[in-house]
């Protein structure tokens, strides 16, 4: 096949990006995520311009240069300025700590110990990125770059390499041998459903010749998830370049990319990055003089869950109600705007630039025989260091929960994973050492998901939970079909009255009838998964939800209303405070004598516990 | 929908909102969006007006869209908007002893979304992508992290002074 030739050198805009690099001198990484801006790193970027101001001082360079960058990932830590040269991690740092670091460190070369990061195993300080054990553990592919470069700057992008792939898929003028290139590394879709990418790809540009679109699905919706968001904020021009990519593939030369409302920051970054590939001509019309054109817009969602599902996404990309639509038609026959549609997830799409440069066999040698390559996890919940990871496929639970998350907080027991959100399930204890990919995962009864790894410790009441999940998915329910939309209503109401303490052993029979069917009947991925939680925690903590019912006793000491106030008769003194307390006349008793609480009166409040200067009264 | 409305529409605002997108259908989402930025809610005659004026829409479209999205509302919004984040991390971290306490503060009643001097509004959102940070509350786009029932009530103290 004949090679296209491009009107740009790749190579070339490299060494120049890379040049720009070199001058900015003494680059100083702030991280610039959701995270840490809440925790004040916009403060600390301008102090550290205000300070950098006087570049007399620097003794190696000529200047310094702040860089706002993407999530680092490690959330817990934040703020966290990251010092290249000086091959120094701080974290927690605080607008006030930035003279310090300036003064002591980039001034004198002297580390700011108190700063740095301690383990909590060896009680030392870390000095280096890389030996802080969270980070030691991880293979960063799809987010190599976020945290690392200005994600608002498209030459940063560039200098590492960004457009490098496109150019290169563009001049060789071979679709197939990049479908080819996908299908062969075996990366799978990473937005829940693990469906093989090459594949996918295949099956749209079998329809090639007409209009036909390229749509990236941001909206990553699963609470306790944002592997995506962190992409977009911390890197967006991978994604755009990823995107270019399936566009050249499968013959399609319009896009969009559907992003959640509720990610503000990630909306504004990937307007800039789109306005300045634009401008490069990486986006837009014959892109590097080739013939190929592919125009890239941003639509905003509005709060819905269910359009994360890729028919009811479709919808609300035309403007409509975002339902889901029967399939078939599947999109990649007719998708957005009757049009043969490719949609993939943010993180499958950020993978697709790494790939083209490393080759598939290089990818391919990471994960596991069935699912391959790395996966970013959302790590979070009662875990010490809560943050965004990637680990190759296959890793276990233990490794990311115990060495990369550090362990449970306050010295709590480990209790269960919930892994893949609403759809998902629990893990516990038996699959610590299970690797985690998309078949074990399935094989356990729960999913990848798109990757949200919620944390829970001892004191967390798996039955809350539960219904957590299935309120959550009740709300969510579009409505459009009636398994979905009666059935988690009816599984929600007797999840409520099982907490509530006035559950019956029949309920669990009709809950997981009910899991049943709705499974069965419903006709899109949320109603047809949205019993995993249920029906996983009914597996694995069967007695918790006995307990509830039979002992009226949460176990976990969470729910309230299974809460039993009692006065230790050896301890009270009777001195009547507690029931000068008690705001419904529950507890009685004469003076000098031990009292006693009416437990149908008594409504919970624990104002008699708090006030007891005997600790006579307490929680059963 | 109600028939009484407080909010007189003005029109060339709402042309000039249309305009700005492009009269198109799937453009509606879009539209309606700065419409509600504009009035913080989403008031009946400017969703009869939008319906009426792009082709292929009509104000009973317009209104199914509207009531579909959680991020529409058809009550005016507070000036100060409180977003209680209430997904799994914040949720297992605590998230609604905090939503509790903003209740009890502002004294809104169940069910209640504003309060009755328009200050402030209280909702609870899925997941704000956040989640390092848990349990987090967003007013007015400001994100406080690792809140607690304590931390709110100074928070909105702060707010409620800046009022007086």
């Amino acid at each position: 096949m004949e090679k296209t030739t491009l009107n740009l050198d790749i190579k070339q805009e490299q060494a120049k990006a890379q040049e720009i690099i070199k001058s900015q001198g003494l680059r100083v990484l702030v991280c610039a995520g959701t995270g840490c801006v809440a925790n004040g790193s916009l403060q600390i970027i301008e102090k550290f311009k205000e300070l950098g101001a006087d570049v007399s001082v620097l003794t190696d360079y000529d200047k310094m240069t702040i860089i706002p960058t993407g999530c680092h990932g490690f959330c817990e830590q934040g703020v966290l300025v990251i010092i290249p040269d000086k091959h120094v991690t701080y974290v927690k740092v605080k607008e006030s700590d930035v003279e310090e670091i300036y003064e002591s460190h980039i001034k004198n070369n002297k580390p700011v110990e108190r700063l740095l990061y301690t383990d909590p195993q060896t009680k030392q300080h870390v000095h280096k990125n890389e030996d802080i054990n969270f980070y030691a553990k991880q293979t960063r592919t799809a987010l190599a770059n976020c945290g690392k470069i200005n994600a608002e700057s498209i030459d940063e992008a560039i200098a590492v390499r960004g457009y490098e792939a496109l150019a290169n898929v563009i001049a060789a003028n071979n679709p197939d041998a990049v479908i080819d290139e996908i299908e062969k590394s075996g990366l799978r879709g990473r937005g829940g459903g693990g469906f093989p990418t090459g594949r996918k790809w295949r099956f749209t540009a079998a329809n090639k010749g007409g209009k036909s679109y390229v749509v990236c699905n941001g909206d990553e919706g699963d609470p306790g998830a944002f592997m995506d968001r962190s992409i977009m904020e911390g890197d967006p021009h991978k994604l755009l370049e990823g995107m270019a990519i399936a566009a050249y593939a499968i013959g399609a030369d319009e896009g969009y990319i559907y992003v959640r409302a509720e990610y503000p920051l990630a909306i504004k970054r990937l307007r800039k990055a789109i306005a300045d590939a634009e401008a490069r001509n990486y986006l837009g019309k014959n892109i590097m003089g080739s013939d190929f054109s592919f125009e890239l817009h941003i639509k905003e969602g509005a709060g819905a869950f269910v359009c994360g599902e890729e028919t009811a996404l479709i919808a609300s990309i035309e403007g409509e109600r975002g339902m889901p639509r029967p399939k078939p038609p599947f999109p990649a026959n007719k998708g957005l705007f009757g049009r043969p549609t490719l949609i993939n997830n943010v993180e499958t799409l950020a993978n697709i630039p790494v790939i083209m440069l490393n080759g598939a066999d290089w990818f391919a040698k990471m994960g596991t025989e069935t699912s391959k390559g790395t996966k970013t996890f959302a790590l979070t919940g009662e875990v010490n260091n809560t943050g965004l990871i990637e680990v190759p496929m296959g890793t276990t639970l233990r490794e990311i929960v115990f060495d990369i998350g550090g362990g449970i907080r306050n010295g709590k027991k480990f209790k269960a994973v919930q892994i893949g959100g609403p759809s998902g399930g629990c893990l516990t204890e038996e699959h610590l050492d299970l690797p985690m990919d998309y078949d074990n995962l399935i094989k356990a009864g729960a999913m990848v998901g798109s990757g949200g790894l919620v944390v829970m410790a001892e004191d967390t009441c798996i039955v809350e939970v539960a219904r957590f999940f299935m309120n959550f998915t009740q709300n969510e329910s579009c409505g459009k079909c009636v398994p979905c939309r009666e059935g988690t209503k009816n599984m929600l109401k007797i999840l409520e009255k099982i907490v509530a303490g006035k559950g019956e052993m029949s309920d669990l029979d009709l809950l997981e009838d009910l899991a049943q069917s709705v499974k069965d009947g419903s006709l899109c991925g949320l109603g047809k998964t949205a019993p995993n939680p249920v029906l996983s925690t009914l597996k694995y903590f069967r007695d918790e939800y006995i307990a509830h019912i039979k002992d009226k006793k949460c176990p976990a000491g969470v729910c309230t209303a299974m809460k039993k106030i009692v006065i230790e008769e050896s301890l009270c003194k009777g001195c009547t405070k507690c029931a000068r307390t008690c705001p419904v006349g529950a507890i009685t008793g004469s003076v000098k004598q031990p009292h006693k609480i009416d437990q149908a009166k008594c409504i919970k409040c624990e104002a008699c516990l708090t006030n007891c200067p005997f600790k006579a009264i307490v929680l059963e | 929908m109600s028939t009484t409305d407080s909010h007189k529409i003005d029109t060339k605002k709402l042309d000039s909102i249309i305009e700005s997108y492009g009269a198109k259908k799937s453009n509606l989402i879009a539209i309606l969006q700065k419409v509600q930025e504009e009035y913080r809610y989403l008031p009946e005659d400017a969703m009869i007006y939008i319906g009426t004026k792009i082709e292929g829409l009509s104000p009973a479209t317009v209104y199914g869209v509207a009531t579909f999205y959680a991020q529409f509302s058809l009550d005016p919004k507070g000036k100060y908007e409180i977003k209680v984040c209430d997904g799994t991390a914040c949720h297992v971290r605590g998230s609604m002893p905090v939503l509790n306490a903003i209740k009890a503060k502002l004294d809104l009643k169940d069910g209640q979304m504003t309060t009755n001097d328009g200050l402030f509004s209280l909702e609870t959102v899925s997941c704000l992508g956040a989640c390092g940070l848990a349990p987090v509350c967003v007013i007015n786009e400001k994100v406080y992290p690792q809140m607690t029932s304590d931390a709110i009530k100074v928070i909105l103290d702060t707010l409620l002074d800046g009022e007086r």
